[in-house]
Protein backbone atom coordinates (compact mmCIF):
# COMPACT_ATOMS: atom_id res chain seq x y z
CA UNK A 1 0.00 0.00 0.00
CA UNK A 2 1.54 3.16 -0.98
CA UNK A 3 0.21 6.69 0.23
CA UNK A 4 -0.60 8.75 -2.87
CA UNK A 5 1.16 11.77 -1.43
CA UNK A 6 4.83 9.74 -2.25
CA UNK A 7 3.69 9.54 -6.06
CA UNK A 8 2.54 13.11 -6.14
CA UNK A 9 6.25 13.93 -4.34
CA UNK A 10 7.86 11.78 -6.78
CA UNK A 11 6.25 13.79 -9.36
CA UNK A 12 6.63 17.41 -8.52
CA UNK A 13 10.28 16.69 -7.27
CA UNK A 14 10.60 15.48 -11.31
CA UNK A 15 8.74 18.21 -12.40
CA UNK A 16 11.37 20.72 -10.48
CA UNK A 17 14.06 19.14 -11.97
CA UNK A 18 12.60 19.99 -15.01
CA UNK A 19 12.03 23.15 -14.70
CA UNK A 20 15.66 24.11 -13.10
CA UNK A 21 16.87 22.24 -16.56
CA UNK A 22 14.91 24.70 -18.62
CA UNK A 23 15.77 27.09 -16.90
CA UNK A 24 19.56 27.10 -16.78
CA UNK A 25 20.36 25.20 -19.35
CA UNK A 26 21.43 27.12 -22.79
CA UNK A 27 21.80 24.20 -24.60
CA UNK A 28 18.61 23.19 -26.77
CA UNK A 29 18.75 19.69 -26.67
CA UNK A 30 19.05 19.67 -23.22
CA UNK A 31 15.96 22.10 -22.92
CA UNK A 32 14.00 19.39 -25.01
CA UNK A 33 15.60 16.66 -22.75
CA UNK A 34 14.53 18.73 -19.62
CA UNK A 35 10.84 19.31 -21.22
CA UNK A 36 10.72 15.35 -21.72
CA UNK A 37 11.27 14.80 -17.87
CA UNK A 38 8.27 17.37 -17.09
CA UNK A 39 5.71 15.36 -19.49
CA UNK A 40 7.00 12.27 -17.44
CA UNK A 41 6.07 13.74 -14.10
CA UNK A 42 2.45 14.69 -15.47
CA UNK A 43 1.81 11.18 -16.69
CA UNK A 44 3.15 9.95 -13.24
CA UNK A 45 -0.13 12.04 -11.37
CA UNK A 46 -2.17 11.11 -14.36
CA UNK A 47 -1.75 7.58 -13.51
CA UNK A 48 -1.41 7.48 -9.62
CA UNK A 49 -5.03 9.70 -10.07
CA UNK A 50 -6.62 7.05 -12.27
CA UNK A 51 -5.53 3.97 -9.85
CA UNK A 52 -6.66 5.80 -6.54
CA UNK A 53 -10.22 6.93 -8.52
CA UNK A 54 -10.76 2.70 -9.04
CA UNK A 55 -11.84 1.48 -5.71
CA UNK A 56 -14.01 -0.60 -6.92
CA UNK A 57 -14.07 -0.56 -11.04
CA UNK A 58 -11.56 -1.11 -13.55
CA UNK A 59 -10.73 2.94 -14.39
CA UNK A 60 -8.45 2.96 -17.60
CA UNK A 61 -8.60 7.20 -18.02
CA UNK A 62 -5.14 7.71 -16.81
CA UNK A 63 -3.42 5.41 -19.10
CA UNK A 64 -5.69 6.39 -22.10
CA UNK A 65 -4.49 10.11 -21.00
CA UNK A 66 -1.00 8.66 -21.09
CA UNK A 67 -0.99 7.95 -24.09
CA UNK A 68 -2.01 11.32 -25.47
CA UNK A 69 0.78 12.60 -23.64
CA UNK A 70 2.94 9.71 -25.65
CA UNK A 71 1.61 11.16 -28.98
CA UNK A 72 2.10 14.79 -27.98
CA UNK A 73 5.46 14.05 -26.54
CA UNK A 74 6.56 12.08 -29.79
CA UNK A 75 5.56 15.34 -32.20
CA UNK A 76 6.89 17.70 -30.26
CA UNK A 77 10.43 15.96 -30.02
CA UNK A 78 10.45 15.50 -33.42
CA UNK A 79 9.31 19.19 -34.50
CA UNK A 80 12.28 20.18 -31.51
CA UNK A 81 14.97 18.13 -32.83
CA UNK A 82 14.37 19.47 -36.83
CA UNK A 83 14.48 22.98 -35.30
CA UNK A 84 17.97 21.91 -33.53
CA UNK A 85 19.03 20.81 -36.95
CA UNK A 86 18.04 23.39 -38.98
CA UNK A 87 19.50 26.16 -36.14
CA UNK A 88 22.67 23.70 -35.99
CA UNK A 89 23.15 24.48 -39.55
CA UNK A 90 22.15 27.87 -39.40
CA UNK A 91 24.46 29.20 -36.69
CA UNK A 92 27.19 25.87 -36.47
CA UNK A 93 26.21 26.12 -32.14
CA UNK A 94 23.29 25.40 -29.83
CA UNK A 95 23.20 28.41 -27.64
CA UNK A 96 19.56 29.93 -27.43
CA UNK A 97 20.99 33.08 -26.34
CA UNK A 98 22.57 34.30 -29.28
CA UNK A 99 19.06 33.73 -31.35
CA UNK A 100 18.47 37.20 -31.07
CA UNK A 101 18.50 38.02 -34.84
CA UNK A 102 15.00 39.83 -34.33
CA UNK A 103 15.97 42.62 -31.47
CA UNK A 104 19.34 44.18 -33.46
CA UNK B 1 7.31 -4.73 0.14
CA UNK B 2 6.17 -2.76 -2.50
CA UNK B 3 7.05 0.48 -0.04
CA UNK B 4 10.56 -0.31 -0.18
CA UNK B 5 11.07 -0.83 -3.82
CA UNK B 6 8.69 2.34 -4.54
CA UNK B 7 11.24 4.03 -2.15
CA UNK B 8 14.05 2.92 -4.58
CA UNK B 9 12.74 3.19 -7.74
CA UNK B 10 12.00 6.90 -7.19
CA UNK B 11 15.44 7.63 -5.33
CA UNK B 12 16.50 6.08 -8.75
CA UNK B 13 14.67 8.13 -10.63
CA UNK B 14 15.67 11.76 -8.98
CA UNK B 15 19.30 11.11 -9.00
CA UNK B 16 19.17 10.34 -12.74
CA UNK B 17 17.42 13.25 -13.67
CA UNK B 18 19.74 15.00 -11.41
CA UNK B 19 22.24 13.51 -13.44
CA UNK B 20 20.32 14.33 -16.61
CA UNK B 21 20.18 17.86 -16.48
CA UNK B 22 23.54 18.56 -14.86
CA UNK B 23 26.01 16.43 -17.25
CA UNK B 24 28.31 18.35 -19.53
CA UNK B 25 28.47 15.78 -22.30
CA UNK B 26 24.93 14.78 -24.08
CA UNK B 27 25.85 11.29 -24.35
CA UNK B 28 25.43 10.71 -20.92
CA UNK B 29 22.98 12.94 -20.28
CA UNK B 30 21.03 10.66 -22.82
CA UNK B 31 22.10 8.06 -20.84
CA UNK B 32 20.48 9.04 -17.41
CA UNK B 33 17.57 9.48 -19.44
CA UNK B 34 16.92 6.08 -20.59
CA UNK B 35 17.66 4.99 -17.09
CA UNK B 36 14.69 7.74 -15.62
CA UNK B 37 12.81 6.40 -18.54
CA UNK B 38 12.85 2.82 -17.31
CA UNK B 39 12.44 3.30 -13.36
CA UNK B 40 9.75 5.27 -14.05
CA UNK B 41 8.16 2.48 -16.47
CA UNK B 42 8.63 0.33 -13.08
CA UNK B 43 6.89 3.01 -11.02
CA UNK B 44 3.79 2.59 -13.67
CA UNK B 45 3.55 -1.14 -12.92
CA UNK B 46 4.13 -0.68 -9.72
CA UNK B 47 0.61 1.70 -9.72
CA UNK B 48 -0.67 -1.28 -11.88
CA UNK B 49 -0.75 0.32 -15.14
CA UNK B 50 1.25 -2.11 -17.32
CA UNK B 51 0.08 -1.24 -20.33
CA UNK B 52 1.70 2.42 -19.67
CA UNK B 53 4.38 0.43 -18.69
CA UNK B 54 5.31 -1.25 -21.56
CA UNK B 55 4.64 1.52 -23.75
CA UNK B 56 7.07 3.86 -21.55
CA UNK B 57 9.66 1.13 -22.60
CA UNK B 58 8.85 0.88 -26.76
CA UNK B 59 8.15 4.37 -27.47
CA UNK B 60 10.10 6.65 -24.61
CA UNK B 61 13.13 4.35 -24.04
CA UNK B 62 12.91 3.13 -27.90
CA UNK B 63 12.17 5.50 -29.84
CA UNK B 64 12.40 8.67 -28.27
CA UNK B 65 15.60 8.11 -27.20
CA UNK B 66 16.97 6.39 -30.38
CA UNK B 67 15.56 10.37 -32.31
CA UNK B 68 18.11 12.47 -29.53
CA UNK B 69 21.00 9.87 -30.40
CA UNK B 70 20.93 10.05 -34.23
CA UNK B 71 20.64 14.11 -33.68
CA UNK B 72 22.64 14.11 -31.28
CA UNK B 73 25.23 11.89 -33.57
CA UNK B 74 24.89 14.38 -36.22
CA UNK B 75 25.68 17.32 -34.23
CA UNK B 76 28.13 15.98 -32.05
CA UNK B 77 31.35 17.40 -32.09
CA UNK B 78 33.94 15.57 -29.58
CA UNK B 79 36.08 17.79 -27.35
CA UNK B 80 35.10 21.04 -28.71
CA UNK B 81 31.24 20.92 -27.73
CA UNK B 82 32.37 19.98 -24.30
CA UNK B 83 34.53 22.83 -24.07
CA UNK B 84 31.14 25.00 -25.32
CA UNK B 85 29.38 22.81 -23.19
CA UNK B 86 31.34 23.82 -20.05
CA UNK B 87 31.41 27.52 -21.00
CA UNK B 88 27.39 27.57 -21.47
CA UNK B 89 26.22 26.11 -18.12
CA UNK B 90 28.46 25.81 -14.93
CA UNK B 91 27.26 26.34 -11.08
CA UNK B 92 27.15 30.37 -11.14
CA UNK B 93 25.36 31.04 -14.06
CA UNK B 94 22.58 28.74 -12.48
CA UNK B 95 22.13 30.05 -9.29
CA UNK B 96 18.97 32.07 -10.44
CA UNK B 97 17.14 29.08 -11.87
CA UNK B 98 18.28 27.01 -8.89
CA UNK B 99 16.72 29.85 -7.01
CA UNK B 100 13.69 29.69 -8.83
CA UNK B 101 13.34 26.04 -8.86
CA UNK B 102 13.81 25.38 -4.89
CA UNK B 103 11.06 28.33 -4.37
CA UNK B 104 8.55 26.13 -6.38
CA UNK B 105 9.67 22.85 -5.30
CA UNK B 106 9.09 24.46 -1.38
CA UNK B 107 5.86 26.05 -2.55
CA UNK B 108 4.41 22.15 -4.06
CA UNK B 109 5.97 20.84 -0.61
CA UNK B 110 3.54 23.15 1.43
CA UNK B 111 0.83 22.44 -0.73
CA UNK B 112 1.02 18.15 -0.41
CA UNK B 113 2.09 17.94 3.16
CA UNK B 114 0.64 21.26 5.07
CA UNK B 115 -2.45 21.91 3.56
CA UNK B 116 -4.72 19.67 3.23
CA UNK B 117 -5.27 16.26 5.80
CA UNK B 118 -7.12 13.66 3.87
CA UNK B 119 -4.20 13.23 0.68
CA UNK B 120 -1.78 11.91 3.38
CA UNK B 121 -3.94 8.98 4.22
CA UNK B 122 -5.11 7.76 1.11
CA UNK B 123 -3.92 4.74 -0.25
CA UNK B 124 -2.89 3.59 -3.87
CA UNK B 125 -1.85 0.30 -4.70
CA UNK B 126 -1.88 -2.33 -7.29
CA UNK B 127 -4.14 -4.65 -5.53
CA UNK B 128 -6.70 -2.47 -5.04
CA UNK B 129 -8.82 -3.45 -7.96
CA UNK B 130 -9.87 -5.33 -11.12
CA UNK B 131 -6.69 -5.34 -13.50
CA UNK B 132 -7.06 -3.34 -16.24
CA UNK B 133 -6.46 -5.02 -19.75
CA UNK B 134 -5.57 -3.48 -23.41
CA UNK B 135 -9.22 -4.72 -24.21
CA UNK B 136 -10.55 -2.85 -21.71
CA UNK B 137 -8.08 0.54 -22.96
CA UNK B 138 -9.07 -0.16 -26.55
CA UNK B 139 -13.08 -0.16 -25.82
CA UNK B 140 -12.77 3.08 -24.26
CA UNK B 141 -10.09 4.53 -26.69
CA UNK B 142 -12.93 3.79 -29.47
CA UNK B 143 -15.70 4.32 -27.47
CA UNK B 144 -15.79 7.21 -25.65
CA UNK B 145 -12.39 8.58 -26.35
CA UNK B 146 -13.00 8.71 -30.05
CA UNK B 147 -12.41 12.34 -30.62
CA UNK B 148 -8.83 11.48 -28.68
CA UNK B 149 -7.74 9.11 -31.40
CA UNK B 150 -8.50 11.69 -33.99
CA UNK B 151 -6.98 14.32 -32.53
CA UNK B 152 -3.64 12.68 -31.91
CA UNK B 153 -3.65 11.60 -35.27
CA UNK B 154 -4.49 15.09 -36.41
CA UNK B 155 -1.06 16.14 -34.11
CA UNK B 156 1.21 13.17 -35.77
CA UNK B 157 0.24 14.39 -38.71
CA UNK B 158 1.05 17.85 -38.50
CA UNK B 159 4.43 17.27 -36.40
CA UNK B 160 5.16 14.99 -39.50
CA UNK B 161 5.11 17.84 -41.98
CA UNK B 162 6.63 20.74 -39.80
CA UNK B 163 9.39 18.27 -39.27
CA UNK B 164 10.10 17.76 -42.98
CA UNK B 165 9.61 21.22 -43.99
CA UNK B 166 12.28 22.70 -41.05
CA UNK B 167 14.73 20.28 -41.63
CA UNK B 168 14.50 20.87 -45.59
CA UNK B 169 18.27 22.16 -46.38
CA UNK B 170 17.91 25.70 -48.02
CA UNK B 171 20.13 24.58 -50.87
CA UNK B 172 17.55 22.02 -51.61
CA UNK B 173 14.62 24.59 -51.56
CA UNK B 174 16.36 26.95 -53.55
CA UNK B 175 17.57 24.63 -56.71
CA UNK B 176 13.56 23.64 -56.09
CA UNK B 177 12.89 27.62 -56.63
CA UNK B 178 14.93 27.87 -59.31
CA UNK B 179 13.49 24.67 -61.50
CA UNK B 180 10.12 26.16 -60.57
CA UNK B 181 11.18 29.89 -62.14
CA UNK B 182 12.50 27.54 -65.18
Amino acid sequence: MIPISWVFFLSLSLFTIGVFGVLARRNLLFILISLELMLNAVVIVFIAASRYHSASTANSDGQIMYLLVLTLAASEIAVGLSLVIHMYRQHHHLDIDKLNKLRD
Amino acid sequence: MLETIFIITAAIILISALLTITAHNVVHALLYLVVTMLAISLIFFILGASFAAALQIIVYAGAIMVLFIFVTMMLHQGEKSLAQERHLFHFTTSITALTLSSLLFFELIYMLFFTSADTANSMVTAQSSAIITVKDIGKQLYGPYSLLVVISALMLLSALITAIHISKSPATIQIKAKGDNL
